[in-house]
């Protein structure tokens, strides 16, 4: 060990032990708090997401995640960034809807969206905004405006869905649009487009949709 | 006259020298945030544990760091209270974190945090370090607040969310956009700067008169 070295120019040992031992706490820090929060970030996300399922299909109490491979719908968790649908069941166990993530551009940010969706009957029935980061009062009133979250109980998606000026709606596949955020309320019409334009052709044809596995790990959509 | 300094220490963040409205740090927190209140207050509240949290380690291990490698060492221990502040959010009350979004991160690089290590905490001892640490913060929140409540009341009729105004008012809907922002702060430090001005004044007239008097 060298001198400690007096007042004036600390060895290159010092001010690299320094930096080392503080990166070393730091760290040691940064783990534990991540270890100590981990579980309840999981569980926090997993179960909004399960409320948000419920939520966009009226009715179910039962769902399980599917994926698109080999041509056909699987259950399955899904891999990195496999898109995945989920699939709600009532408490008999029938099939009622999909519960269809979608994404896309919004006024400032991504806008991540859940939607509802009923294939027997063509028809959206309910939307609920999972991540968004549009304008506090303005742009947030895609999920914060009853009025334009009512939209989505009971939408035709096909023709596809149209955004038209506030109080000019005539047909079932429109949406009336906010006053002030039309880029907003105008993006989530077209993430649902989008959406259902890419799952059209892998969904399966109404009523052979997949049945309701057994219960494994709670049918949650909190993987391993 | 101890606990008197410590005092002093204290209130001189609060309002001589505001570190937003005096001094003019922390700008980016401050214009993007700031469009309600309750963001503004989580943003303050975070601002805070990490600034008061860092200068209590920064002015206990003051004598242990060398001085040539105080910034890496300083930056070190705020980014780690940064994490903390990050992952504590996303765990106990995700909806603000999500509303916050990149600007929890970005407290590291918040000039304001740094620059109260720098100047302060590695020069004092832990007890003015924190009061300081504390007065800064709360000069902070007052400021990111009173922003946030001007720009909430104004852009949206509502304060924490309440309607404060009938279903006639018509939210002035540029005040919760960016340049919302901009106006609120400059009226802000032009009250600020008028009120200096006119202290100033005042006191240079006593200081005449005194003289005079002689």
């Amino acid at each position: 060990m060298s001198a400690v070295p007096d007042k004036g120019s600390p060895s290159s040992l010092r001010l690299v032990m320094t930096l080392a031992i503080a990166g070393l706490i730091s760290g040691v820090a940064i783990i534990g708090i991540y270890e100590a929060t981990l579980q309840t970030i999981t569980e926090n996300k997993a179960r909004e997401l399960r409320e948000a399922v419920f939520k966009v299909l009226p009715g179910v109490s039962d769902m399980q995640p599917f994926v698109y491979r080999d041509g056909k719908i699987v259950v399955s968790e899904p891999d990195k960034d496999e898109p995945v649908v989920y699939g709600g069941y009532d408490e008999q166990g029938a099939f009622v809807g999909y519960a269809m993530p979608g994404a896309g551009p919004g006024f400032q940010d991504t806008i991540k969206i859940l939607y509802g969706y009923k294939p027997a009957e063509k028809l959206v029935v309910g939307m609920e905004v999972l991540e968004s980061r549009e304008t506090p009062g303005l742009g947030d009133k895609i999920y914060k405006d009853m009025d334009f979250v009512d939209e989505f109980y009971s939408l035709a998606i096909e023709p596809e869905i149209v955004a038209v000026k506030k109080g000019t709606k005539t047909a079932d596949n429109h949406v009336d649009a906010i006053t002030g955020a039309t880029i907003s309320a105008k993006a989530v019409v077209r993430i649902i487009n989008e959406t259902h334009a890419a799952w059209a052709g892998q969904l399966p044809p109404s009523g052979s949709e997949p049945e309701l596995e057994a219960k494994g790990q709670g049918g949650s959509g909190a993987g391993p | 006259m101890k606990k008197n300094e410590s005092y002093d220490e204290f209130i001189k963040g609060i309002w001589r020298d505001n570190p937003v409205f005096a001094q003019v740090l922390g700008m980016c927190p401050m214009l993007a945030v700031t469009n309600s209140a309750i963001n503004a207050i989580a943003m303050g509240m975070a601002s805070m544990f990490v600034l008061v949290g860092s200068s209590f380690l920064v002015s206990s291990f003051r004598n242990l760091i060398p001085k040539q490698v105080r910034i890496s060492c300083f930056i070190i221990i705020i980014a780690t209270f940064v994490t903390i502040v990050d992952y504590t959010l996303l765990a106990i009350v995700p909806k603000v974190h999500k509303e916050l979004g990149a600007f929890i991160p970005l407290i590291v690089a918040n000039c304001l945090i740094l620059g109260r290590q720098e100047a302060f905490a590695s020069r004092y001892p832990t007890k003015l370090a924190v009061m300081d640490a504390l007065g800064m913060a709360v000069g902070f929140l007052v400021a990111l607040f009173s922003l946030g409540a001007v720009r909430e009341i104004l852009g949206d009729g509502a304060l924490f969310g309440v309607k404060l105004f009938g279903e006639n008012f018509e939210p002035w809907v540029v005040m919760i956009l960016p340049p919302g922002g901009f106006l609120t702060l400059g009226v802000i430090l032009l009250f600020f700067n008028w009120f200096k001005y006119k202290k100033d004044e005042f006191l240079e007239d006593v200081a005449a008169a005194e003289r005079s008097s002689r």
